[in-house]
């Protein structure tokens, strides 16, 4: 007997993820409003979070889904806040205009940077983004109206200037101080929102096809007509644009920087790995819980300075041993459960009920 | 000071590099893995002949010949149960791996040993030096660029002309294939990471009685002898002496006109070299 048939399409979508997109825009449109119900050291909490996630799927994106390994993300931190500062400071730009001044500044290096590492193959091309990073921050450091090697501090009139500061103030009746740390707060809000969109809109895309297709094999993929190299420079460069605003971002917030806080890897690197490693690399979901359990463990442990760092070390050791698909990728496998699907599913045709 | 002087206090520093690239570069060539610890494994040998010189009173060319096997057994055990889990085609687990290891052991020895930087002490010959022809030079910098020569000259015994340097080349070219020979793969690779860690030892002892050390210097000793193997060319032990010697060069040269820019001369000059030869002074590998 033939049943009504289907015709067949390709698709993305699960029950689960249609279930998540609808409570992902109830926790943005909280996540919105939080000013309002939320203390200003919880939203600092937020903030930190929400940066964390950033700089977590941009490595994501680099290593899980490109197969690209980078050790030098603080090379993109550090430049696009340094450019941040060079806009408010030297060029008296807005905060805000400043920051999209970094985003700018770490695409532009990531195009000589990329030049030169690509050269490397695999494991080498890990170093090799390391040694990017170490020059930058040693030129850098030679920048003697930024305060050369002991850094410098953002004017508290400028950031306090910060487009947007006044109506804040005004809506929510606080001192601008709190203000720049509302308006700091959406904008990684706004980031993270956009950083994951991006991704998800990437991989789901005939370019995240052909991304997965290098990843699985890719003589048989330059074979059907992928150029992988340039799709990988597409990756990194878009990569190095997202982390350079977030480093802008945090930066504003911070206020005061130093070569070797900005260019730091332990703190823009080998935190982020271990927030995707812990997660669950190679998927989108991962970083997200990556970022929750790192901010608990932080908060636990933080006191015990590197004895917290020795255990994190460990914790990233076994669970790239013992289960390298990280926390999220064992509970998906058990379950099946996708929330932000991009593999792609036949649906329809005659098989289909 | 000369500038024949300062290329002449390079080339010397060129060996220290050579010995800490060495054991990266054995390594990499038989199993295809690069340890990101390398440079904290360095610093651990350090601070462990730290302990035996302070500890027993030993003089600390004594000490590294107790260090040697004392650090074969962690590479031999490092590399059993824990790299060879990780090895395959994807080449992330070794890096990740690797990666959590060189945190770890930072965070370890500044549990263990405070941040402050130490030295080992080596008596007179610390400032001993001798005259050869114009120049004045320190024995340890000469000492330090005869070890690496003596070590290039012995693996290089060991890898072209004995029984396990044959296993080595062998499991190199295809584990499956040496497995079916009656070679175990992994069992070589535990061998090759536990000499590659003995080199590292030697190392340690000239990087410990050269200048101060601390925890947190190892990555920077892992740059240094990447940069070293990569500018001599992959899979030759030579050209990363040549590679040692470049770096050398550039840093006391890029020093001597601004002690700023020592570090940085350095980098450039591997910059500089890798976009002019991709693979190298002597590249032998294929990959």
């Amino acid at each position: 007997m033939h049943g009504r048939t289907i015709p067949w399409r390709v698709e993305t979508r699960t029950k689960a993820s249609t279930a998540f997109a609808m409570i992902a825009a109830l926790i943005v449109v909280a996540g919105i409003i939080a000013p309002i119900y939320l203390q200003r050291s919880t939203l600092q909490d937020l903030f930190f979070i929400l940066t964390m996630l950033v700089l977590a799927q941009s490595w994501n994106l680099l290593a899980g889904y490109a197969g690209l390994v980078s050790v030098g993300q603080q090379a993109f931190v550090g430049l696009g806040a340094y450019a941040m500062f060079a806009g408010v400071v030297l060029l008296k730009l807005d905060p805000m205009v400043s920051i999209l001044l970094g985003g700018v500044a770490a695409a532009a290096l990531a195009i000589p940077a990329g030049f030169f590492a690509f050269r490397l193959q695999g494991a080498y091309f890990a170093i090799g983004t390391w040694v990017v990073a170490e020059i930058v921050r040693l030129v850098v450091a030679q920048w003697k109206t930024l305060g050369g090697g002991t850094g410098t501090s953002l004017p508290g009139a400028a950031t306090r200037a910060m487009f947007g500061t006044d109506i804040v103030q005004r809506l929510l009746g606080i001192r601008p101080a709190q203000a720049v740390d509302v308006i700091c707060y959406w904008l990684a809000l706004l980031l993270a929102v956009a950083t994951i969109f991006t991704v998800y809109r990437l991989l789901r895309s005939r370019h995240g096809l052909a991304l997965a297709s290098v990843r699985d094999n890719q003589e048989a993929a330059r074979a059907i007509g992928v150029d992988a190299r340039r799709l990988k420079a597409m990756v990194y460069l878009t990569s190095a644009f997202l982390t350079g605003l977030v480093g802008a971002l945090i930066y504003v917030q911070k206020a005061r920087i130093s070569p070797d806080a900005a260019f730091s890897v332990i703190d823009w690197t080998a935190y982020v790995i271990f927030i995707v490693v812990i997660g669950g690399i190679g998927t989108i979901e991962g970083p997200i819980v990556g970022v929750l359990i790192f901010f608990a463990l932080q908060k636990l442990l933080a006191d015990f300075g590197s004895l917290y760092l020795l255990a994190l070390g460990l914790i990233g050791i076994v669970i790239m041993l013992f289960a390298p698909q990280g926390l999220w990728g064992l509970f998906a496998s058990r379950t099946g459960i996708q929330l932000l699907p991009v593999r792609r599913l036949l649906r329809g045709g005659p098989l289909d009920n | 000071m000369s500038w024949a002087d300062t290329i002449l206090q390079g080339v010397l520093l060129g060996g220290l590099y050579a010995l800490f690239a060495a054991g990266l570069s054995l390594v990499f060539g038989i199993m295809r893995l690069v340890n990101l610890a390398h440079g904290d494994l360095i610093v651990l040998a350090a601070y462990l002949i730290l302990v035996l010189v302070s500890g027993l009173g030993l003089h600390p060319f004594l000490a590294v010949l107790i260090a040697m096997p004392l650090m074969f057994g962690v590479g031999w055990l490092l590399q059993s149960y824990v790299l060879n889990r990780t090895l395959g085609p994807d080449i992330l687990p070794p890096l990740l791996v690797t990666f959590g290891l060189s945190v770890v052991l930072q965070n370890g020895l500044l549990q263990a040993y405070s941040a402050d930087s130490r030295r080992i002490p080596a008596g007179s010959l610390e400032t001993a030096s001798v005259a050869i022809g114009p120049f004045n030079v320190g024995v340890m910098p000469m000492l330090t660029f005869a070890s690496a020569v003596a070590v290039i000259l012995i693996l290089n015994r060991v890898l072209y002309g004995t029984e396990l340097g044959r296993a080595f080349r062998a499991t190199s070219d295809d584990a499956t294939t040496a497995g079916l020979m009656g070679i175990r793969p992994n069992r070589t690779f535990a061998v090759a990471t536990g000499i590659a860690m003995a080199i590292v030892a030697i190392a340690a002892v000239f990087l410990g009685t050269r200048a101060n050390f601390d925890p947190t210097i190892g990555p920077a000793r892992l740059i240094y002898a990447f940069e070293a193997v990569i500018m001599g060319g992959l899979g030759s032990l030579w050209g990363t002496l040549a590679g040692g010697v470049v770096l050398g060069v550039a840093q006391t040269v890029g020093g001597a006109i601004n002690p700023e820019w020592q570090i940085l001369a350095g980098h450039i000059a591997f910059v500089l070299v890798l976009l002019a030869r991709p693979r190298g002074f002597f590249p032998r590998a294929v990959d």
